[in-house]
């Protein structure tokens, strides 16, 4: 019983974005060559590209985040489209309103898009299942679930650094188990055609099961790390802390931490990525973070090119979008 | 409709599994009474019969577990509306968890629900009462005062017992007057936040998972002080394979244990989350295949010896947000008697066996008359047409609850009739009663 993939219209179109699970390797790589199209556009004088001109993007967002909400705003803006940006944690549902009756009430303005960023696994789903129908869902981070859009734009820094997915080895060190993006990463990985994707953690901060998301596992860094291509560090919550998965910042430092010296076991090539926040000196040494394999500021330039060119596709104007190139 | 109305039902396939009666033949009833099974009675003159041929006539269903919601939801759902519902699902006696508000832990709420339900008269209410005062865990209710009201057991509801010495005191209080203690088995810690099966679909999903182990642990610790202080222990709602494997090794060691299992576990699991199905967030979560399989398994060797709906009333829009914020529960009666029978179908259970697991098995862990067609015995009685197809619809379910994963799902056996003490209390629109 293969449910519709409701992510897609019908005539197989990216209609939201709610995750990388179900998507076709022609799909991720039409969002990357569509991104491509539009790295151009902030490097012009007049930045802007006339294509959602007249529509109307909600970034609503129920957790805390600046890079990501500010990013999905300079995207839309540079789209032309208009933005209205909702910190709902601190309004209408402090009040007792229900995520429904938000939806609704927002509906009723007539907004084209919504981006949505929420601590509930699968809020983007439940918004893209209730929203009227030509109305367009971006997930912008979903619980543990995902945050296909960050994946996506680590794939695009991948992709300009290495080129093809097909023999690469790629380790994605940290939070596996609570963390959205290592699920996002991974799927795009793997659907991507990687050679061998990595995760490396203590099996505290791993699933019961880490194969079945297709990786290889390993509880040491500095054997998990060797000979690899792409060094994905994940972002340690500091409430890990407290709930018995850790012992210390320090210890994790010791056992999980970059450094320049560890990094010499990966290629001499090695990239080395972050979705940051960076907590220095806990996922890694700032040598590392400010060193010449780190891409950790070219992530979120390219951030901006990967989500106007899901804004775009998943409005239907990714056509226009190639001609504007 | 008075108590000494006659009826007579005739030519159905009656199955009695507590008295191993599989064959065609009539019933009279009379005065709320079975008077006579095959054999028409000197001098009856019957004022209604029902023709049952074609038709397979069993004793009323018990079930272990339904929430009615009153006191204290009424606004959800009654005892009025819900024992119709059972009444339509041709469950004739019910058992409704402490877990009301307020809780029963006194016998003046007891006393309430019993007269509502007997004002409803659609069914047979049992009241569990609370093991320990307002759930909280902490001092032991007054379980004989609960008992003589009318309660037929005590139970921790959803709130496992995580003080062990609380436990060992409330098993031990209960055992001295033999009262039986229905625990939920559940380590809360071992739960955490958890939303879904910790597996892979949790794991791809993103829900915080509830490992098997927070049943199994809690399983252990039951069984060692069903064994140290006697109690006699019914497990409510399995989930998980270990555990049904634990209570059948208990049973082996003679322990007084037992166990029931939803509906709904015997045929979902872990994979019908996909796409975050609200109606499918459970308490205790839908497990994996291999646990479902092994539940059926100790379904078949009667380690699992009673089949409930864990019926739970919810307004619509209780599911109506992204899964995590969700209520868990669904509603259950109507699909109580058509999940069993699937069971025959697929060739776990007998026709015989699958009534017994929904009749007398639970009538006999809660050592109760009931769920037996004996003569002299209450006139509770489930007629269903076992031919019938049909596909469950939202707006076809009975009761104040709509949500059900199984929307859409087609069913083959409807219930045609129920009696209920001697009085029809529901009957289909397409039958007939001369």
């Amino acid at each position: 019983m293969s449910k519709p993939n409701i992510q897609l219209d019908n005539n197989g179109r990216l209609k939201h974005f709610l995750t990388i699970d179900g998507l076709k390797r022609e799909m991720l790589n039409e969002i990357l060559d569509t991104a491509e199209s539009f790295t151009g556009v902030s490097e012009r004088v007049v930045k802007k590209v006339p294509l959602l001109r007249g529509k109307t993007i909600c970034n609503l967002f129920f957790e805390n985040s600046t890079r990501t909400r500010t990013t999905f705003e300079v995207a839309a803006k540079r789209l032309s489209a208009d933005v209205l940006n909702l910190n709902v944690s601190t309004s209408s549902t402090t009040k007792g309103e229900t995520l429904l009756d938000t939806l609704r009430n927002l509906e009723a303005m007539h907004v084209d898009m919504f981006v949505i960023r929420h601590s509930d696994s699968g809020a983007a789903h439940f918004f893209a299942t209730h929203a009227a129908p030509h109305i367009s869902v971006i997930n912008a981070g979903d619980g543990q679930h995902a945050h296909p859009t960050q994946a996506m734009l680590d794939m695009f820094t991948i992709r300009r650094h290495k080129g093809e997915f097909t023999g690469l080895r790629v380790a994605i060190v940290g939070d596996i188990l609570h963390s959205r993006v290592a699920r996002s990463q991974i799927l795009a990985l793997n659907t991507l055609g990687t050679s061998e994707v990595r995760v490396i953690a203590p099996r505290t901060l791993l699933p019961p099961d880490p194969r079945t998301m297709g990786v290889h596992v390993f509880h040491d860094l500095e054997e998990g790390i060797k000979d690899v291509d792409v060094i994905i560090m994940l972002r340690l919550q500091k409430e890990r802390m407290t709930g018995a998965l850790l012992p210390s910042e320090h210890e994790y430092f010791q056992l999980y931490g970059l450094t320049e010296k560890r990094l010499k076991a990966a290629k001499p090539d090695a990239i080395v990525m972050h979705p940051g926040p960076i907590n220095r000196g806990v996922e890694m040494d700032s040598q590392v973070a400010d060193g010449p394999r780190s891409v950790i500021l070219q992530q979120v330039s390219f951030g901006i090119a990967v989500r106007m060119a899901v804004m775009s596709m998943t409005m239907g104007t990714q056509a226009q979008g190639a001609a504007a190139r | 409709m008075s108590a000494s109305t006659s009826i007579q039902i005739l030519g159905g396939r009656l199955i009695d599994p507590a008295n191993r009666i599989d064959q065609i033949c009539n019933l009279y009833i009379h005065n709320g009474k079975i008077l006579s099974v095959g054999d028409r009675p000197d001098n009856f003159t019957p004022q209604q019969t029902i023709d049952a041929t074609g038709k397979i006539v069993c004793p009323g269903l018990v079930d272990l577990s339904v929430r009615l919601r009153e006191p204290g939801d009424e606004h959800i759902a009654t005892i009025s509306s819900e024992t119709s519902a059972a009444a339509k699902a041709g469950i004739t006696t019910l058992c409704c968890p402490p877990d009301t508000d307020p809780v029963i832990d006194t016998p003046a709420v007891v006393t309430l629900i019993l007269r509502r339900a007997k004002r409803a008269a659609k069914a047979r209410l049992l009241p569990i009462g609370a093991m320990t005062q307002k759930l909280a865990g902490e001092h032991l209710s007054e379980m004989v005062a609960l008992k003589r009201a009318g309660c037929v057991a005590m139970s921790n509801g959803y709130a496992p017992l995580s003080n062990t010495l609380v436990e060992r005191r409330a098993l031990e209080y209960a055992a001295t007057f033999g009262i039986m203690a229905i625990l939920r088995p559940e380590d809360r810690h071992l739960r955490n936040n958890g939303f879904a099966h910790e597996g892979p679909v949790s794991a791809r999903l993103g829900l915080p998972g509830i490992p098997e182990a927070a049943e199994s642990v809690a399983v252990a610790r039951d069984l060692a002080l069903a064994e140290h202080t006697g109690c006699r222990i019914h497990f409510h709602l399995l989930s998980s394979g270990t555990a049904a494997r634990m209570i059948e090794q208990a049973q082996h060691q003679r322990l007084p244990v037992s166990a029931n299992v939803a509906a709904h576990q015997l045929h979902l699991t872990e994979m019908d989350i996909e796409d975050f199905d609200s109606n499918c967030h459970l308490n205790p979560p839908l497990r994996s295949l291999a646990d479902r399989d092994a539940l059926r398994s100790a379904l078949a060797k009667g380690v699992i010896g009673a089949i409930c709906s864990d019926h739970q009333p919810l307004k619509d829009d209780a599911k109506e947000a992204p899964f995590p914020s969700t209520a868990t529960g669904m509603s259950g009666l109507q699909t109580l008697l058509p999940l069993t029978l699937k069971l025959v179908d697929e060739g776990v259970l007998s026709l015989s066996e699958a009534i017994a697991r929904i009749t007398s098995g639970p009538a006999d862990i809660l050592e109760l008359p009931y769920g037996r067609l004996n003569a002299g015995s209450s006139a509770d009685i489930c007629i269903f047409d076992p031919d019938q197809h049909w596909v469950l619809k939202k707006d076809e379910i009975p009761g104040a609850g709509h949500n059900t994963p199984f929307i859409g799902w087609e069913f083959q056996g409807k219930v045609t009739h129920t009696l209920f003490e001697g009085r029809i209390v529901f009957q289909s629109d397409s039958s007939t009663v001369a």
